[in-house]
């Protein structure tokens, strides 16, 4: 039997006795950049094929959420920050090894893409609508004609934010749960999943509904067989990296994972989008709400995990 | 130059003075320490085994820190000294997570803060403060460039082991056993 303690005595909050430094800004940070990254994939795919008017939701009324959720995003991650007043130095800086600092450099991109994006929609749902400057408006008609070329560079910065938000956990070598390659696919197939259910929320259009119901019906068993590839590296890894899966196989994030994120989130929501597109008669808003919050709950307890496991030496 | 430090666990009794020095040679604040005792103990009785380590910042070869940090706070110094730039931290934790050891925590000012080797002594020809107290001189503080240093010697002529070199940091406090 092997026992620590500290001698000298150490309770430094956040620290002791296991690390708690970051709270809930920042999963919510992750599922909100999952959540736009995944939105303007679907919008920019869908434009790049010419599918604008079969999928309006999709192409044009979910982006309206994408801009606020990056926002929202970059002020939770401002939340975050212990030493707020120099924040900007994240934007003075480029360094490329820092998960953190090309993520903070990929949001300064995404958000007035998004931007841009929906701005050129919005005379679409308020006609009435005047740029009144003469500039604002060459730049809406350049953009409204520039679609694709604008869907292409957005359908890349989407996938890079979408794996991004794995990424800047699965760089931290000391905490064994995130360190696996697999998170970053993971959270981006998440974050596209958590996309396509506010699409579905949005959309009143029967076709574009299945279509993005199919999709996300594959997402989800892509995820699923993601989460169980993640186990299994865990599992077959190093004693710390066995430890930290112990902690969703057993032990106290079991329970919560299992019922919240891969039952409810995952699996049950699959199943009704499944009888959905079969033709039975169930209101969308049921699946498309428990995929929302099964992806934020994911990102709570990964997060929380992930901070309490660690190297033993 | 590459800066180190060689920490003798059988002279070691656990007295903490080295974390006292430091708190107070460095002015940290109350509840914090850059440096602690560890005591680890193996086996059940009657056949115990027992381990004390004076812990810090093991200014690590190939750091977490400087590497995850987003705007270069987290720097290295002459000597390899890994350093935090206070007026360009902006605490968002990336290095607190990084680190195995769980050296860094963050100042009540905002700013991440942890051991600098007393690197304003060192510049000055000093030993650390942790060092020069300890009183069974277990500690061993210089260059391990230097072929005549104490610490080359003594790192010579023991055994010892480095915490976690699995996690690939090359960290740079060694452990007499």
């Amino acid at each position: 039997m092997k026992e620590e303690l500290f001698a000298s005595g150490r309770n430094i909050p956040n620290i002791d006795p296991s690390l708690n430094i970051w709270h809930w800004q920042i999963p919510s940070y992750l599922f909100l950049g999952g959540l736009a990254a995944g939105i303007l994939f679907f919008a920019g795919v869908f434009t790049i094929l010419g599918k604008e008017e079969q999928m309006p939701a999709t192409v044009k009324k979910a982006p309206f959420l994408a801009p606020i959720a990056l926002i929202l995003g970059l002020f939770l991650l401002f939340l975050d920050l212990k030493h707020k007043l120099w924040f900007w130095q994240l934007y003075t800086t480029i360094r490329l090894e820092s998960p953190m600092g090309w993520g903070a450099w990929v949001l300064m991109i995404m958000t007035p893409i998004s931007l841009i994006w929906s701005a050129s929609y919005l005379r679409d749902f308020f006609p009435s609508w005047d740029w009144k400057i003469k500039l604002l408006k060459t730049f809406e008609a350049w953009v409204i004609k520039n679609r694709v070329l604008i869907a292409w560079p957005m359908v890349i910065y989407s996938v890079i934010l979408g794996i991004y938000t794995g990424i800047l956990l699965s760089a931290f070598n000391a905490r064994p749960l995130w360190n696996t390659s697999i998170l970053g696919p993971l959270f981006l197939v998440s974050g596209m999943s958590t996309g396509a259910a506010v699409i579905l929320l949005m959309s009143n259009n029967h076709q574009e509904k299945r279509i993005i119901g199919g999709i996300d019906i594959l997402l989800i068993v892509i995820e699923l067989f993601f989460i169980t590839h993640l186990f299994m590296g865990d599992k077959a890894g190093s004693e710390a990296q066995i430890n930290a899966v112990n902690l969703f196989l057993g032990g106290s994030f079991t329970a919560p994972f299992f019922a919240f994120v891969v039952i409810l989130g995952l699996i049950f929501p699959a199943l009704l989008e499944i009888m959905e597109l079969r033709g039975y008669k169930i209101p969308i808003v049921v699946p498309a709400v428990l995929i929302l919050l099964g992806g934020l709950i994911f990102r709570f307890l990964i997060v929380e995990a992930g901070q309490i496991t660690k190297y033993l030496y | 130059m590459r800066y180190a430090m060689a920490i003798d666990t059988r002279k070691c009794v656990g007295c903490s003075d080295c974390v006292v020095a430091c708190q107070t040679e460095n002015d940290v604040p109350n509840g914090f320490c850059r440096d602690w005792v560890k005591e680890v103990v193996d086996g059940t009785y009657p056949n115990v085994s027992i381990e004390l380590r004076s812990e810090r910042c093991n200014h690590c070869a190939n750091s977490p820190c400087v590497r995850c940090c987003p705007t270069g706070a987290s720097h290295f110094e002459d000597g390899g000294i890994v350093l935090v730039e206070h007026n360009k931290c902006i605490g968002c934790g990336a290095c607190i997570e990084s680190c195995p050891y769980e050296a860094r925590y963050s100042h009540p000012d905002g700013y991440v803060d942890k051991c600098t080797f007393c690197i304003h002594r060192v510049r000055q020809g000093n030993d650390p403060a942790c060092v020069c107290v300890c009183p069974t001189r277990c500690m061993y503080f210089g260059d391990l460039e230097d072929p005549n240093s104490k610490l080359v010697n003594v790192l010579k002529n023991r055994k010892f082991k480095s915490l976690a070199p699995e996690a690939g940091t090359k960290p740079q406090i060694f452990y007499l056993l």
